[in-house]
């Protein structure tokens, strides 16, 4: 004991130590709800994949970014107020809202329609910013406060949509919807898309550029910040979080913003898909109930503290993989909510193990 | 707990509020009917015994909600548990018509009770995929169309009929919530839903079986559902699909405009009823003011976010 | 020396309780300042203001000899004001390096550059002789005498000028212990000024160049080490004479067992345990911290699941599957976190007291509200709970209070086999002689008692007989006058060289 390491050799020794296997057998044990939900996905798409009638092709992988799309944002859009210990309910909402607000704004010009995707952002995290800010200055739980605004966000997605219509410019909805080709087609770029530099690329589907868009030029870089930090760290003790002198109420407020632009995101691109904007309150509660359960198939804890916006894409696909199959498998409609209901139910069950295996029963309350 | 405080305890003042709310909404109400009918139509007994009456479906969901809301959880099955129900009963028909609609209540609270407590998953989540599943049954059952089915007498007595001038329904809402009151107050079951909403692990290693107490919650939550299911069936003639969907919202908004916590442990009955009478009223003056869907919503938001705002402002006022 | 923080005037009120009265207060550079007083004596207060956590109502604090307020704990922390708290302030999903470098991160760009913070992290931990602290591990993973080091790590991080420990030993073992302690004095010899709070003597002893005492708010004075004897210090503290700390232990022959317990097993942390108790006995359960005492205790009270071995109750097997059944065998827990294991703190002090009692308090499927007070009021009066109304949460008390609402709360059940985790860990001198009294009387009674404590005194003093484990077993059992701090410390000394500790 008397010999232990003194202070002077201990910084050689400490990053002497190796940080190769060790660390990574560490990170896989902590990130061990996402690696389920990646095999989930490789899983159900492989089976689809193998099953398709035509096999893998291009137009299949089209036809599939544009349907995980807008399911995947949500997920984003609900994880952040997730990691705070809180939940949104009104992500379904505001996606329908913006996606009303879109129907009407998103055509003409090219400025108009760029200044009117700009304002559809700005509103879903406008929206997203009063949320934040009844939850922190108002003091309301995030679970009702958000129960509440997303009537409100619904009540006006009717004003400005009492019955489904409106339209998107056409060239806009065929760029964004297709592969990277027709984007470049549509718009004169590289040669109409036919450089020849620009051949490996030109199959992605844009959808999937869109997604790994908002995934790494705006979550990624966030999470990274004292903010995003902060809104892990109350999710884990928030108490613990305010004696370190975080930035509470900022890092709330910018979560449930960025809630909001994320949930707007969402309906930006569901209206540049179906060309119209529609107020249909089933739809948005079920955005609003997908994106919870995509959120916890990605491995986020509802508690609060572990997870990422990016594992929640994977929840979201592991969804939509899953209905993928019911067109291969000839599952009958009637029949396919029962099958999403009980994988749902056994994805989360999965998680139940811990329970069972628990030796210490006080470790379940945690 | 009752006998121990003497002055308006902080769990009071919500339902003081969401009551003097009620007494606004009537008096906006009735001034609209004046200037528009010259009639106080709001004020009149046969309506508001009407009103009670709807209002008995959302309060007996709004009832089992609580109890699980008190623990700190949530179901969200409620809504196909009622329409579960409701499509089961009027499939079996005959005597056994209603306590195959209760049996499907138990069956499915039994379920959820097993999932949260025992497995101990998140109770947003697994009632959801439980709602999920419930869903996939009545459809591939019913053929995805309304059944055609109708309610048998009994469940048109239990859910439309009036004996001497009061609506059954009525009866059997104050009965139910009688029971709860006494529950929650009076019997160690209440009293260990408030310890367990308040801290589980304190609650357990205090000789609570913390469990047995969860699972019961949420049995007596979808069986209550399950029971406004058979009822609102007798009253509309007959099962349809998504008769559930306009009670889970409404029912957790009552729960917390009456005060009760949404994360559990704190909040008195008497202010869920309160809550369901505030939102039943607040949704009859807004269509009698033919107020659009759209003003409905915002309206409805609008409410619950001011009134616990209100409540808010109270408690720091007081602390 | 001129002092380096400074309070003059310094008063706090809650509500209508006054926590701190007109204090003044210094503490200077390159010094270690301890701080001493019972629980409610305005110690937690005085730390609270000085790290920016509460607000005084007046009075005026210096630092280097010009005025500062501290309006929140970051404020604090850039003036160099840094404290470990005792309630740990660790967010458990968050790694240790993320912990470490919380509040100001190393950024590159606006970013949070990981590596850099990995790197940092592990100095820091290196400096506390904690190098077997993975910092890409997770806080919830490591066990609490870590988490503790991890916490001492984030405040060496902040690079104190004053830097306040309040209770910050408590859950660490001894070699870590050794360490907090060399660090200290490198701190001192630094210029550092340090704030110690703690309830265990002789680590003040052992640490401080002066010693401040407070009693009901006041600072009552201030003396160099050695001026005064440790019994002038507690009396000091408690304001009274403390003619007998601990209640005699009687004379009798062993009674025959009422808990018997035969080859204990779990999980690997318990191993062939073997041990019993009577009635009217005070079993201690000693040694280091961690060695499995905690779990001795909830096995006996059903919360571990595969547990091993045979253990019976007044001759009947006892196989408890939850908390419920080994209440309804008579035993009773008094756990060892009051705050999320003892009570339900936003409750009421009644709602509190009953909650291990429903059957008692019912007359048939309903509670009796009769009933009901009179077993509440009996539980204040017997313990001397100091309440204003039964209906106050319970979160308004004060520790050593809250304390004494958990042992009522198992009291009322009538147990006669009482299981203590720790029950005097925060709890100030007067509320402590009180239980040990209690415990005693209990025993004289007809209670069989277990008890483990970390603080080795009081083992001495109340029990009368001590197990000491070490990794799991129990390695010695001290009888009589053979219970002497020597014997106790030497029996896991003993053991502790053949362990090695550093891979303990």
């Amino acid at each position: 004991m008397a010999d232990a390491i003194t202070a002077d050799t201990a910084p050689a020794r400490a990053s002497a130590r190796p940080a190769g296997s060790g660390d990574l057998r560490l990170r896989l044990r902590q990130n061990a709800g996402l690696l389920g939900a990646v095999a989930l996905f490789v899983l159900f798409y492989g089976l689809y994949n193998l099953y398709h009638p035509r096999g893998f092709s291009t137009q299949v992988l089209i036809q599939n970014a544009n349907e995980i799309l807008t399911l995947s944002l949500l997920a984003m859009a609900q994880t952040v107020p997730v990691l705070l210990g809180g939940l949104d309910l009104s992500v379904g909402a505001v996606m329908t809202l913006v996606n009303c607000l879109a129907s009407h704004l998103v055509a003409g010009s090219p400025a108009q329609i760029a200044l009117g995707i700009a304002a559809c952002l700005g509103a879903g995290a406008a929206f997203g910013f009063v949320n934040g800010c009844i939850v922190v200055y108002g003091r309301i739980q995030p679970i009702i406060a958000t129960l509440a605004s997303g009537a409100i966000a619904m009540g006006l997605a009717l004003f400005l949509r009492p019955k489904p219509g409106g339209k998107i410019d056409a060239d806009l909805s065929w760029a964004m919807t297709n592969a990277l080709s027709d984007f470049a087609e549509t718009y004169g770029l590289f040669e109409d898309g036919k450089a020849a530099w620009f051949q490996p690329v030109a199959w992605i589907p844009v959808p999937l550029l869109v997604l790994s868009a908002f995934a790494l030029l705006v979550w990624v870089p966030f999470r990274r910040t004292l903010t995003g930090r902060t809104i892990y760290a109350i999710g884990s003790a928030e108490g613990a979080a305010y004696m370190s002198g975080l930035p509470i109420a900022r890092a709330k407020l910018a979560a449930f913003t960025l809630a909001g632009f994320f949930a707007g995101a969402g309906g930006l691109f569901l209206a540049i898909q179906t060309s119209t904007g529609n107020a249909d309150i089933p739809q948005a509660s079920t955005y609003t109930l997908n994106s919870i359960a995509a959120v916890v198939i990605g491995g986020t804890s509802l508690l609060g503290g572990t997870g990422g916006a990016i594992a929640s894409v994977v929840g979201a696909l592991v969804l939509r993989a899953i209905s993928f199959n019911f067109r291969i498998f000839d599952v009958p409609p009637l029949l396919q909510p029962l099958v999403e209901g009980l994988v749902l139910l056994a994805a989360v069950s999965l998680g139940a193990l811990r329970a069972l295996r628990a030796k210490n029963r006080l470790e379940l309350f945690r | 707990m009752n006998a121990l405080t003497v002055q308006i305890r902080p769990d009071t003042k919500p339902i003081l509020i969401a009551a003097g709310f009620i007494l606004v909404i009537l008096g906006v109400g009735t001034i609209y009917t004046l200037a528009t009918q010259g009639a106080a139509t709001l004020l009149s007994p046969a309506y508001l015994i009407q009103q009670l009456q709807t209002g008995a479906f959302l309060g007996l969901v709004a009832a089992g909600m609580m109890l699980v809301i008190l623990i700190g959880h949530i179901d969200l099955s409620v809504a196909w548990t009622l329409t579960a129900a409701a499509m089961t009963a009027t499939a079996v028909g005959g005597p056994w018509a209603i306590p195959a609609g209760l049996g499907v209540g138990l069956a499915v609270g039994l379920l959820n009770g097993i999932g949260v407590a025992y497995l101990r998953v998140p109770s947003m989540i697994f009632t959801l995929g439980v709602n999920a599943v419930l869903r996939g049954l009545m459809v591939a059952q019913t053929g995805g169309f309304a059944p055609q089915t109708a309610a048998t007498d009994a469940m048109r007595f239990i859910g439309a009929e009036r004996v001497s001038g009061v609506p059954v329904a009525l009866v059997v809402w104050v009965a139910v919530s009688l029971a709860i009151g006494v529950i929650l107050t009076r019997t160690a079951f209440g009293r260990s839903l408030y310890a367990i909403g308040n801290r589980e692990a304190a609650a357990y290693l205090s000789g609570i079986p913390t469990r047995r107490v969860t699972c019961l919650a949420f049995v007596l939550c979808s069986l209550f559902a399950a029971l406004a299911g058979v009822m609102l069936a007798g009253y509309s003639t007959k099962a349809f699909q998504g008769m559930g969907d306009a009670y889970v919202l409404p029912a957790i908004a009552a729960v917390v405009i009456g005060g009760t916590h949404i994360l559990g442990g704190r909040g008195r009955y008497m202010g869920t009823v309160v809550g369901v009478i505030l939102i039943v009223l607040l949704n009859s003056v807004l269509s009698i003011m033919q107020m659009p869907e759209a003003g409905r919503q915002v309206i409805y938001g609008g409410v619950i976010i001011v009134m616990l705002l209100v409540y808010g402002r109270g408690e720091r006022a007081t602390s | 020396m001129s002092p380096f923080l400074a309070l003059s005037g310094i008063s706090k009120r809650y509500g209508g309780v006054r926590a701190l009265e007109n204090v003044d207060f210094a503490c200077a550079p390159g010094s270690i300042h301890a701080v001493l007083g019972e629980n409610g004596a305005g110690k937690s207060t005085l730390i609270k203001i000085v790290s920016g956590v509460v607000q005084p109502d007046t009075g005026a604090m210096t630092l280097d000899g010009a005025p500062v307020r501290f309006p929140t704990p970051a404020a604090a922390n850039r003036a160099g004001v840094v404290c470990i708290f005792q309630e740990l302030s660790l967010m458990p999903d968050l790694t240790v390096a993320d912990n470490i470098s919380i509040s100001d991160p190393p950024r590159r760009l606006g970013l949070i550059d990981a590596r850099a913070q990995r790197r940092r992290a592990e100095a820091l931990l290196a400096r506390l002789g904690c190098e077997d602290v993975n910092p890409q591990i997770r806080v919830r993973d490591l066990p609490l005498s870590r988490r503790q080091m991890v916490e001492i790590a984030k405040a060496l991080g902040k690079d104190p000028r004053l830097l306040i420990l309040d209770e910050a030993t408590s859950a660490l073992t001894a070699a870590d212990v050794e360490q907090v302690y060399r660090m200290l004095a490198r701190l001192k010899e630094e210029g550092t000024a340090i704030l110690y709070i703690s309830h265990r003597m002789h680590e003040i002893e052992a640490l401080a160049d002066t010693l401040s005492v407070f009693r009901n708010g006041r600072h009552v004075e201030t003396f160099a080490k050695g001026q005064r004897t440790n019994r002038q210090i507690v009396e000091a503290m408690i304001g009274r004479d403390i003619a007998a700390q601990y209640p005699p232990k009687p004379e009798r022959p062993r009674p025959p067992p009422s808990l018997e317990v035969t080859d204990l097993g779990w999980a690997g942390r318990l191993k062939d345990l073997t041990f019993s108790v009577g009635p009217g006995e005070i079993l201690g359960l000693g040694g280091l911290d961690g060695q499995g005492q905690k779990e001795v205790l909830l096995a006996l009270f059903g919360v571990l699941k595969g547990v091993t071995g045979t253990v019976s109750v007044e001759g009947r097997p006892h196989r408890p599957g939850s908390p419920a059944d080994a209440r309804r065998a008579a035993l009773a827990l008094i756990p060892e976190d009051r705050k999320t294991e003892g009570l339900m703190l936003p409750m009421s002090v009644g709602d509190n007291l009953v909650a291990a009692s429903f059957d008692r308090i019912a007359a048939g499927p309903f509670i009796d509200a009769d009933r009901q007070r009179r077993a509440i009021d009996e539980a204040i009066r017997r313990l001397q709970i100091k309440v204003g109304d039964p209906g106050d949460p319970v979160s308004t008390l004060s520790g050593g209070n809250q304390q004494k609402v958990v042992i009522a709360k198992w009291l009322m059940t009538q147990p006669r086999l009482i299981l203590l985790n720790d029950p005097t860990r925060g709890i100030d001198v007067g509320t402590k002689q009180e239980i040990y009294r209690l415990l005693r009387e209990l025993a004289d009674a007809g209670a069989a008692i277990l008890f483990y404590s970390t603080d080795y005194d009081e083992l001495i003093g109340c029990c009368d007989r001590v197990a000491v484990m070490y990794d799991g077993r129990i390695v010695r059992e001290l009888q009589g006058d053979a219970i002497t701090e020597r014997a106790i410390v030497a029996s896991a000394l003993n053991i502790e060289q053949e362990a090695d500790p550093a891979h303990g």
